[in-house]
């Protein structure tokens, strides 16, 4: 893979998160993140629109002036989306009926605009593709990951009804990390979605720190032994 | 005549030749407020177009699916042995003062009347309205009700859901008839249904809304199991 896609790779995934890292898009995240499921759908559904948008927006950057780029970029996000969800909702309906809810919630996804405008409007389309899939997928694992630690300790479970999203096949997914737990309440609610992301985000930082200073002390021995 | 088609011609190349000098300095047809202008409608055009097109292509598709997901929800209070008759086909739309326009669903089993199914929206809920499809017998009887869709707090008021809990199987075999008005109300409010543990609110709305249907059927009966005015 040529150095800038990885760059681009490193920076949708881990550096540049959407959510770690640039803490937007909170508002999909926290609604919908109350079990692991329903947070990779989100995501995954996240990421197509996400490719798609950021594609389209770049193969017409030059023809869009600045004083209006923002209500271009709005109309066409809108026109992705609402596509998308038509065509989901006549030929994958099951996977509508657990999603339908949530894409609608896209359109309101200001993580969509905000690439458009800071990469995709500035870059070839295929590294905007590229940007778009690797932000998406960044986004995806954040939903996830808090999806599954709210159900773990809301529920007890892990990737119930994953088999509604993604067919029989993935049943196996669907485990119990807590047996005959009663549940708590909070984390399936709205408060604690924001209490696990500020320890999420918390989190996030703490690895950056260590790397960093495992980087440094690395250099420095460089360095010494030089 | 052959002058004035050349002439005609050259204007065009030249017009073309202008069109196309513009496009290659986009950075000053960018700046241009009526360039920009255009942009925005031919965009707002363009998106129309595509989402109509769009819209073309699944409506059929989409309109099938939503079929089928309303079977399902009927057959879900109509038992099969009911019915032979295209639910689907045989609906009538009922003006009421409370319900509103309410689409009745009529089971039929050899031409005759048995039960009736229709969806009605219970209000009161923890989180906005709660969607409910129940089916009563030719009688009044209550055949079974569920919930097609609500927003109720997981873990509490979802216990309505079968998934969830048995709790809304209890309407069954109730009636206007068994069941006197007062006892419409959940054990907390002295009627006969149980409420769950920390939610009274969900199924207060539930009993309220099943209430509701069955005055519904009872206002409208003789319009809805009379043979006379059924049909195809």
């Amino acid at each position: 893979m040529n150095p800038e896609f990885r760059k681009i790779t490193r920076d949708g995934l881990w550096d540049n998160n959407i959510v770690f890292s640039q803490s937007i898009g909170l508002c999909p995240l926290l609604a919908v993140t109350g079990t692991a499921t329903n947070g990779l759908g989100m995501g995954l559904a996240t990421a197509a629109v996400m490719v798609v948008c950021n594609a389209l927006i770049s193969w017409v950057r030059a023809l869009i002036p600045l004083e209006v780029r923002i209500p271009v970029f709005v109309a066409l996000i809108a026109m992705v989306v609402t596509l998308v969800d038509m065509m989901m909702n006549a030929w994958l309906h099951e996977m509508h009926k657990v999603l339908g809810l949530f894409i609608p919630l896209i359109v309101t996804n200001c993580a969509i605009l905000g690439r458009a405008e800071a990469y995709a409007s500035r870059h070839p389309v295929a590294h905007a593709a590229m940007d778009g899939l690797m932000m998406g997928l960044g986004f995806t694992l954040a939903l996830v990951v808090l999806g599954a630690v709210r159900e773990a300790l809301g529920a007890g479970t892990l990737f119930a009804s994953a088999r509604l999203l993604m067919g029989d096949s993935f049943a196996w997914l669907e485990t119990t990390v807590i047996q005959d737990y009663r549940g708590f309440l909070l984390m399936a609610l709205p408060p604690g979605g924001f209490l696990m992301l500020g320890f999420l985000l918390a989190g996030k930082k703490l690895i950056d720190k260590r790397l960093a200073a495992r980087q440094r002390r690395t250099i420095a021995v460089g360095e010494t032994l030089a | 005549m052959s002058s004035a088609a050349e002439n005609l011609k050259a204007e065009a190349a030249g017009r073309w030749a202008r069109l196309r000098r513009r496009f290659d300095d986009l950075e000053t047809l960018r700046q241009r407020l009526d360039y920009q202008t255009w942009l925005l409608a031919a965009v707002g055009l363009l998106a129309s177009l595509f989402l109509g097109l769009g819209d073309l292509a699944t409506r059929g598709a989409i309109g099938r699916r939503q079929a089928e997901d309303m079977l399902a929800t009927l057959e879900q209070v109509l038992p099969p042995d009911l019915h032979d008759n295209d639910l689907l086909r045989d609906v009538k739309t009922v003006a009421d003062t409370v319900l509103g326009e309410t689409q009745v669903y009529t089971a039929r089993k050899g031409g005759e009347i048995t039960s009736v199914a229709f969806k009605l929206s219970a209000t009161g809920g923890y989180s906005g309205p709660i969607a409910l499809v129940m089916g009563l017998k030719a009688d009044g009887t209550v055949l079974g009700v569920r919930v097609v869709a609500h927003a109720e707090t997981p873990g509490l008021g979802d216990k309505i859901e079968t998934a969830k809990s048995d709790w809304i199987l209890s309407f069954a075999g109730r009636s206007l008839d068994n069941t006197p008005d007062e006892r419409w109300r959940v054990k907390k409010d002295g009627g006969d249904f149980d409420q769950f543990a920390g939610a009274t609110i969900t199924p207060r709305a539930v009993v309220g809304g099943v209430f509701k249907g069955l005055q519904f059927f009872r206002r409208h009966r003789a319009e809805l199991v009379s043979p006379a005015t059924g049909g195809q």
